[in-house]
C-alpha cells in the first residue's frame, strides 16, 4: 500500500522532471532542426564539386554508401572552392566592403537610434507607449514594400528631390538612388527599431536617482550622462549594435533595390552565385565563410563577458 | 576630530544663542507642485556642528525641504541661505552640501573605490591625494575590505556604509541624509544610529537628516523639527519633544500617548484642575496660563502611569478604576491597555524588574489607573 503510494509520487516526480527536461531542450531541438541541419547540408555542400545536373552538385558522399566508399570520398576530400574564394579578389573585396557598409550603417544607426531612445525613456509614462508604437509600427508593412518606397523617394524625381528643389536648396536634382548612400539609408531605415528597442530596455530601467548622486558629487547634467547615463547602456548599445550589424552584413534586398552596379555586397553576390551561376558549391562556401566571420567574433565577445563577469565575483 | 566632552555637549545649544550665524537658513520658503503645497511659508534655522532631524508623516514636505539644500528642489518663494550666501538659484553640482540617498545610488558600473572618488574626481583633485581621500574614508566606514567590490556584490549595510563614505568624501559643509537606514534591520539600524552620531561628533560636519521614524530622529538629533503638511510644527531638543510636546499633534506624533479631555476648573498658578465629563478630577503642575473653563487635554505618557490593585491615592484624584481590557509583554515591560468604567481605553507599561512574579495582573482583572502632580502635561490644542 505504502509502496504504491511511494511509486506514484515518484511517477509524479519523474514526469515533471521529464517535462522539466523538455522545457529546457526545446530550444535546442528547435536549433538543431532549424539551424544546425541547414548549416550542416551547406557546409556538405561547399566541399562538393559543380557539375550540370539535378541538384548542380556532386554530393561528397551518399548516406547510403559503403564504408569503403565513405573512405574513397573522404580522400577526395578538397578545400577547393574555398581556395578558389581567395584567388578571386571579388569575394574578400566583396566581404570587405559588406563589413564596411554594415559597420558604418550600425553606427549610423547607434547614432540616430540613442538619441531616440533616450528622448522615449525619458519621456512621461502614458506617452511613452505610445511613442515606442510608433517605433514598431512599420513592420506591419512588408519589409520589401518599405525598401520599394525609398525608390520613390530616392529617385531623380523622386519625392526628396522634388522637395530640395521646391525650397530652393538645389539647383539639379542629385543622383541618390542606386549609390552606397542609398544602402546606408536603407539599412539605418530599416535596422532602426532593432537598435531603438533594446537601447530603450536598457534606458528605461535606469535609476533616476544616479544621476541626482552624480550632480551631488559636482557633474553637470551633460557629463552625468557621459558617467554614469552612458556606461550603464552599454549592454543596450551592444544588443542593439549586433541586431543591426550582423543582418545587414548578409543584407541582400536593401543593396539589390537601393544600391548601385558598383555597391559590392556578399548577400548581392551571393545571391548571384546561387542563381545566375547555379554554383552551389562556392557560393555554399561563400555563406561558410560568412558565418564564420559573424561568428567567431561574437563567441569571443561572449567569452571575454563571461570572464569579465568571473574576475568581478 | 576629537570627541567634545561631556561638558561641552551640554553647552551645545547655538539655537539659544543670539550671536551665533546659522549655517542653512530657510527664509520664507514656499513650494508648490500644481495646486498642492508640500512646503508653506517655512522658516528654519541650523547651525554648525549640529544634527538635525526633520520628522514628520510621509508627505509632509520633509524631504521636499532637503532637496532644496541639495538643489534639486528650487522653492516657489523664499530664499535657502548656505554659510552666508544665497543658493536659492544655485545648481547642485556647485553647492558645497552632500546627500546620501534612501536607495544609497551607489553606481553600479564602479566598485566601490571609484564610486568614493567619483565626487574628488570631478574637482580635479591630483591623483595621489584622491588616493589618500579614499582610503581615508574607507578606513573611517570600516569598508577597507570592500574597495574593490561593486554594489552589488555588498550587503544593505554594507551598501549603506559605502554610500556615506562618498557623501563624506568631499567634506561638505552639510551632510544630508535622505532615511539613512529605512533598508536596515532593527539590529543593524541601532548599531548605525550610534555610528552615525559618532561619525558626525569626530567630523564636526553638520547632519540634517529626513526621517519618519521616531525613535531615529531620538536617538541621533541634537534638535528635531516636527513637520506638519509643509508647516513646522515644533523645533525642539529630543527631550523637549517627548517631554513637553507644544500641541496635541507632537505629543501624539512622537511616542505614546494617553489624552484625557477635560474642563479647567481652578487655574492656580502652579496647580491646574481638570474635570472630565464623567467627573474624573485631574490634578496637574503645570505652568501654562489657562483660563478657568477652558477645554483642554491631560496628556500623560503611558510610562509616566502606575497600575495596581489598590486604589493607592488618598485625595481622591489622579486615580481611576478600570478593567485590563488588553496586555502585551514586551520582556523588557509590559504594555496594558486598561478600559475604564467611563469606556475609555487608557495605555499604561511598566518595567518588569524582577523575573518571576507570583501573581500578575491579568486580563478582565478589575485594576487602578494612577499618576502623581507631575506624571503629565495639559495641552489646549
Amino acid at each position: 500500500m505504502s509502496g504504491d503510494v511511494a511509486n506514484k509520487t515518484n511517477d509524479g516526480f519523474l514526469r515533471r522532471n521529464l517535462i522539466g527536461k523538455a522545457t529546457i531542450w526545446l530550444p535546442y531541438i528547435w536549433l538543431l532542426l532549424f539551424f544546425l541541419a541547414p548549416f550542416i547540408i551547406v557546409f556538405k555542400i561547399s566541399f562538393s564539386e559543380i557539375v550540370v545536373a539535378m541538384p548542380p552538385y556532386r554530393p561528397i558522399f551518399d548516406i547510403g554508401d559503403g564504408i569503403t566508399q565513405l573512405w574513397q570520398s573522404f580522400r577526395k576530400f578538397s578545400f577547393e572552392n574555398y581556395i578558389f574564394l581567395t584567388e578571386d579578389s571579388l569575394y574578400w573585396k566583396a566581404y570587405l566592403s559588406s563589413l564596411k557598409i554594415a559597420l558604418f550603417s550600425t553606427a549610423l544607426t547607434l547614432l540616430i537610434g540613442y538619441p531616440l531612445a533616450y528622448g522615449i525613456a525619458k519621456s512621461p509614462r502614458n506617452i511613452r507607449f505610445i511613442l515606442l508604437m510608433l517605433v514598431v509600427l512599420p513592420f506591419w508593412t512588408s519589409f520589401l514594400i518599405r525598401v520599394y518606397a525609398w525608390i520613390g523617394i530616392l529617385k531623380k524625381e523622386g519625392l526628396f528631390n522634388q522637395l530640395l528643389l521646391s525650397i530652393g536648396a538645389i539647383d539639379t536634382p542629385l543622383t541618390l538612388l542606386n549609390t552606397n548612400i542609398a544602402v546606408y539609408i536603407g539599412i539605418v531605415y530599416s535596422y532602426l527599431p532593432f537598435m531603438v528597442l533594446p537601447l530603450y530596455a536598457a534606458l528605461e530601467k535606469q535609476d533616476e536617482t544616479l544621476l541626482e548622486a552624480a550632480e551631488d558629487l559636482g557633474c553637470t547634467r551633460l557629463k552625468a550622462f557621459w558617467t554614469i547615463t552612458f556606461p550603464l547602456s552599454y549592454p543596450g548599445i551592444i544588443a542593439g549594435c549586433f541586431l543591426v550589424f550582423i543582418p545587414a552584413v548578409g543584407e541582400f534586398v536593401i543593396p539589390y533595390l537601393l544600391g548601385g552596379a558598383d555597391t559590392l555586397m556578399i548577400g548581392k553576390l551571393l545571391w548571384t552565385e546561387f542563381f545566375a551561376n547555379r554554383d552551389w558549391p562556392v557560393s555554399s562556401a561563400v555563406a561558410v565563410i560568412l558565418l564564420l566571420i559573424l561568428v567567431l567574433p561574437i563567441m569571443y565577445f561572449q567569452q571575454s563577458q563571461a570572464r569579465a563577469q568571473e574576475a568581478a565575483k | 576630530m576629537t570627541k567634545p566632552t561631556a561638558a561641552e555637549r551640554e553647552k551645545f545649544e547655538p539655537w539659544n544663542d543670539p550671536t551665533a550665524r546659522p549655517l542653512v537658513e530657510f527664509r520664507n520658503v514656499t513650494k508648490n507642485f500644481g495646486s498642492f503645497t508640500a512646503v508653506d511659508d517655512l522658516s528654519l534655522s541650523i547651525y554648525e556642528r549640529e544634527f538635525f532631524a526633520l520628522l514628520g508623516p510621509s508627505g509632509c514636505g520633509k524631504t521636499t525641504l532637503m532637496r532644496m539644500v541639495a538643489g534639486f528642489c528650487e522653492p516657489s518663494e523664499g530664499e535657502v541661505w548656505l554659510a552666508g550666501e544665497n543658493i536659492t538659484h544655485m545648481p547642485p553640482y556647485q553647492r558645497p552640501v552632500n546627500m546620501m540617498f534612501q536607495s544609497y545610488a551607489l553606481f553600479p558600473h564602479m566598485n566601490i573605490e571609484q564610486n568614493i572618488a567619483f565626487g574628488l574626481k570631478q574637482e580635479k583633485m591630483a591623483k595621489s591625494e584622491i588616493a589618500d581621500r579614499v582610503g581615508e574614508m574607507l578606513t573611517l566606514t570600516k569598508m577597507q575590505d570592500f574597495a574593490k567590490r561593486k554594489p552589488d556584490q555588498l550587503s544593505g549595510g554594507q551598501k549603506q556604509r559605502a554610500a556615506l563614505a562618498r557623501s563624506l568624501a568631499k567634506q561638505p559643509k552639510v551632510l544630508l541624509l535622505d532615511e539613512p537606514l529605512g533598508a536596515l534591520d532593527r539590529k543593524l539600524r541601532e548599531e548605525t544610529q550610534f555610528e552615525l552620531m559618532d561619525l558626525q561628533e569626530r567630523l564636526g560636519i553638520t547632519f540634517m537628516i529626513v526621517t519618519h521614524d521616531q525613535e531615529e530622529a531620538m536617538t541621533v538629533a541634537d534638535r528635531i523639527a516636527v513637520m506638519e503638511q509643509g508647516k513646522l510644527i515644533q523645533i525642539a531638543s529630543p527631550r523637549d519633544i517627548y517631554e513637553h510636546p507644544g500641541n496635541r499633534y507632537v505629543a501624539d506624533f512622537v511616542g505614546d500617548i494617553n489624552f484625557i479631555e477635560g474642563i479647567a476648573q481652578s487655574t492656580n498658578d502652579e496647580l491646574i484642575k481638570i474635570e472630565t465629563a464623567d467627573g474624573l478630577i485631574v490634578e496637574c503642575n503645570s505652568a501654562a496660563s489657562i483660563d478657568k473653563n477652558q477645554q483642554v487635554w491631560f496628556a500623560a505618557r503611558p510610562e509616566k502611569l502606575t497600575v495596581s490593585r489598590e486604589n493607592p491615592v488618598v485625595t481622591g484624584s489622579n486615580a481611576v478604576e478600570g478593567e485590563v481590557w488588553d496586555i502585551a509583554y514586551l520582556g523588557d515591560m509590559s504594555c496594558y491597555n486598561i478600559r475604564t468604567d467611563a469606556g475609555k481605553i487608557l495605555k499604561v507599561t511598566q518595567l518588569n524588574h524582577s523575573r518571576t512574579s507570583d501573581a500578575p495582573i491579568t486580563w478582565e482583572e478589575r485594576v487602578w489607573v494612577s499618576w502623581t502632580n507631575d506624571a503629565g502635561m495639559v495641552l489646549t490644542s
